[in-house]
């Protein structure tokens, strides 16, 4: 209940015998969300893992794409293929031209009924939320949120999927046993994007919804897009220089932008730093905030507490400036600096500075 | 109008330590708090009250204790609170949790019709947002999640027009009550506890509804029993076969530290300097 540790129920140990009735579920299916005419990539992210899941179970991957006729629904399709997946559900109705909770609810539910599918995985989105919760309850089935890591238990075929849990450093692994579909949500950037090979192919499933517009009470007035600038793109940056607690205070934070600003970056923060007001909400690296993968990330005055890390281990290089020799953020850095941050970061600063202008006259 | 605004009470992330040895969260002397995220909720509903009149219930499932969070929520300005507690509801999932307060919130309605639920967009322990979702669904009530705003509530008609964040921008939508909201963090402020409605939580009754008086029959779909996810093992994260290559130099001059860094980066990863170049040039 309140109690703020998961539920402390193990499964018994060894084999585990799955009922008959469940035993016809098969295949890995994950559901191709898109918005204004383009798929949010957090589908591909999961085709890709998905892709590893289906060939350890030895079933096949499938995309699912519910949309209006027209909508580049099948375009959708191809591209699930090239991304990995076996088939496609396709299902085209005018009624789900924009994303709405009753009638995508309908059409995911009706497809898992009919096709039976063992594990189905949504992107912790706002969509992919909101779906998956609503699905999940209809199916009576166990849906795991925010998934950090996806794999298979040996013992029981069954998915083992994993997440932080609260406060600790510590990982939890869950699994929904004796309920089928198994449904688990994955925030984007958390997997990598897999390789997109324009020669794949594969089959469409057409399903019809029998839904009328006049039976779906909640109607979309508008759609009012962002404007693009508005918000730092963190989960897309190719450099991000983030520092935590340890820049002791929001003036030091300049040195954070300084180097950001040298190296074309992006401005990141550990959490305290967030809600201490001394950046913007959206600068948030972590659990409770961004998942990011860029190529390069510094950290100055990180801890790299577990809800930091699966926020940003992702990425190709990471270089940790801290005065603690001990700090965690070492156990998991490409490279460790033990140093103020407040003297090496104006000395990076410069360094790369430099380093990248020889660099540009050679380009 | 009567509103019922489902609240959880959370220990105060800010205030837990980790245990340097052992990795687990030391939870003595953590106090419990009302999920911050449930707060923007009880705060638009105390505005649709304030603008239309009507009643705002506050709900959890919890623990006795969890009755403290329940007065907070009445010093802003609730006007009933109902604590569900009993035994059999200990270590639910989000599908069994939605199960019981979906029953309780039922209950609730056999004296007055519900017109509105709100819940928190999520909470900070459990962190799933599942279970405003569960409770719509079970109870047939048309799902606003990641509302940033209410526009526009017609009682005469039944309408309400909210704004939701969607992924790429906010979509305009119109429904009809009952319905079930979850608000979006920073949209509004929680109003400071009038000395009138401190007075009154610290007086006010608290219902305490065992699992029969929440009417829920089926113990099989509540607590553990009815949950079907199941923690199998908690563990730390995997340590990298590698750890951080630690950069020593002959001085401690923070230049020669950046030039060997920089040097390192450079050549290990020669692709990185000529893609910043290139993004820089
Ligand atoms: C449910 C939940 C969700 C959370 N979500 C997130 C999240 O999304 N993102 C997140 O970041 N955290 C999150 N946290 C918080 C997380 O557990 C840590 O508390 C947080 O990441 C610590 O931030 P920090 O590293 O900046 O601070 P600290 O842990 O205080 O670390 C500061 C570091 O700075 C070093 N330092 C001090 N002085 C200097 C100096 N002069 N130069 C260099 N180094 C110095 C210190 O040695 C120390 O290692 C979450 C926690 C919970 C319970
Ligand atoms: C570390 C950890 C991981 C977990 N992972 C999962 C998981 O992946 N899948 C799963 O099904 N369960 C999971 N659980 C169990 C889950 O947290 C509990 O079922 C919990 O009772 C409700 O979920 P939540 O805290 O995530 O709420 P959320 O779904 O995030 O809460 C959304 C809103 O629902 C309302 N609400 C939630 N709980 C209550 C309540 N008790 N009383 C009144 N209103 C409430 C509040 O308005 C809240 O803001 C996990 C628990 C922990 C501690």
């Amino acid at each position: 209940m309140s109690e703020a540790s998961a539920p402390a129920r193990k499964p018994a140990k060894g084999k585990y015998e799955l009922d008959e009735r469940l035993k016809a579920y098969q295949g890995v299916w994950v559901f191709v969300e898109h918005e204004q005419g383009e798929v949010h990539p957090v589908s591909w992210e999961l085709l890709g893992e998905g892709r590893k899941l289906a060939d350890t179970l030895g079933v096949e991957l499938c995309g699912v794409v519910l949309g209006a006729p027209g909508l580049r629904t099948r375009r959708f399709c191809d591209e699930a293929f090239f991304h990995g997946a076996d088939a496609c559900y396709l299902v085209e109705d005018p009624v789900l031209a924009n994303y709405r909770n009753e009638p995508f609810t309908k059409g995911l539910t009706e497809l898992v009924n009919t096709y039976q599918p063992e594990i189905l995985l949504l992107g912790a989105t706002t969509q992919g939320r909101d779906l998956a919760g609503s699905v999940a309850t209809t199916l009576q089935t166990g849906l795991t949120a925010d998934c950090t890591e996806l794999r298979i238990d040996p013992d029981n075929r069954s998915l083992a999927a994993s997440r932080p849990t609260f406060g600790g450093s510590l990982l939890c692994t869950i699994l929904t046993l004796n309920y089928r579909p198994q449904m688990a949500t994955v925030r984007p950037r958390v997997m990598a994007m897999p390789d997109r090979d324009a020669a794949r192919s594969g089959r469409i499933i057409e399903h019809a919804l029998h839904l009328l517009e006049t039976d779906i009470v909640t109607k979309v007035l508008d759609y009012i897009p962002d404007a693009r600038q508005d918000k730092p793109q963190l989960p897309f940056a190719d450099v991000i220089v983030a520092g935590g607690r340890g820049m002791k205070k929001p003036e030091n934070f300049q040195l954070i932008r300084d180097l950001a600003a040298v190296l074309g970056g992006e401005v990141g923060a550990s959490r305290p730093v967030v809600q201490a007001g001394w950046v913007e909400l959206d600068r948030q690296v972590g659990q409770s905030g961004k998942t990011v993968r860029p190529k390069l990330y510094i950290a100055a005055g990180i801890s790299g507490a577990v809800q930091h890390r699966v926020g940003m281990e992702g990425s190709d290089v990471i270089i940790a400036i801290n005065t603690d020799p001990n700090a965690p953020i070492f156990d998991f850095a490409t490279y460790g600096i033990v140093g103020n941050a407040m003297t090496i970061l104006p000395a990076l600063t410069e360094v790369f500075r430099q380093e990248l202008a020889l660099a540009k006259i050679a380009v | 109008m009567h509103i019922v605004v489902c609240i959880k009470q959370v220990p105060d992330s800010a205030q837990i330590r980790v245990h340097p040895v052992t990795n687990t969260i030391m939870r003595q002397g953590v106090p419990a708090i009302v999920n911050p995220y449930d707060l923007f909720s009880l705060e638009e509903a105390l505005r649709l009250k304030d603008r239309f009149g009507g009643r705002v219930t506050v709900l959890t499932m919890g623990p006795p204790q969890a009755e403290a969070a329940l007065r907070k929520c009445v010093s802003f300005g609730a006007d009933e609170a109902i604590l569900v507690t009993d035994r059999a509801f200990a270590g639910a999932d989000t599908l069994a949790t939605s199960y019981a307060l979906a029953a309780a919130i039922r209950k609730i309605g056999e004296n007055e019709a519900v017109d509105l639920v709100f819940c928190g967009k999520q909470t900070i322990d459990g962190d799933t947002a599942q279970v405003g979702p569960g409770i719509a669904k079970r109870l047939e009530l048309q799902l606003l999640t990641y509302v940033s705003q209410v526009d526009d509530l017609d009682l005469a008609q039944r309408a309400i027009r909210v704004q939701r964040r969607a992924e790429g921008g906010v979509q305009v939508l119109q429904t009809t009550l009952p319905c079930l909201i979850t608000m979006l963090e920073g949209t509004n402020e929680m109003r400071f506890a009038s000395m009138d409605n401190m007075f009154r939580a610290a007086r006010a009754e608290v219902r305490v509804w065992n699992r029969e008086q929440a009417g829920i029959e089926d113990v099989a779909r509540i607590g553990l029993k009815g949950s079907p996810t199941v923690v199998s093992k908690v563990f730390a994260p995997k340590a990298k076969e590698q750890k951080a290559e630690m950069i020593e130099t002959e001085s401690d001059q923070p230049r020669d530290i950046a030039l060997t860094v920089v040097g390192k980066l450079f050549t290990q990863h020669a692709k990185l300097r000529g893609g910043l170049a290139k993004k820089l040039a």
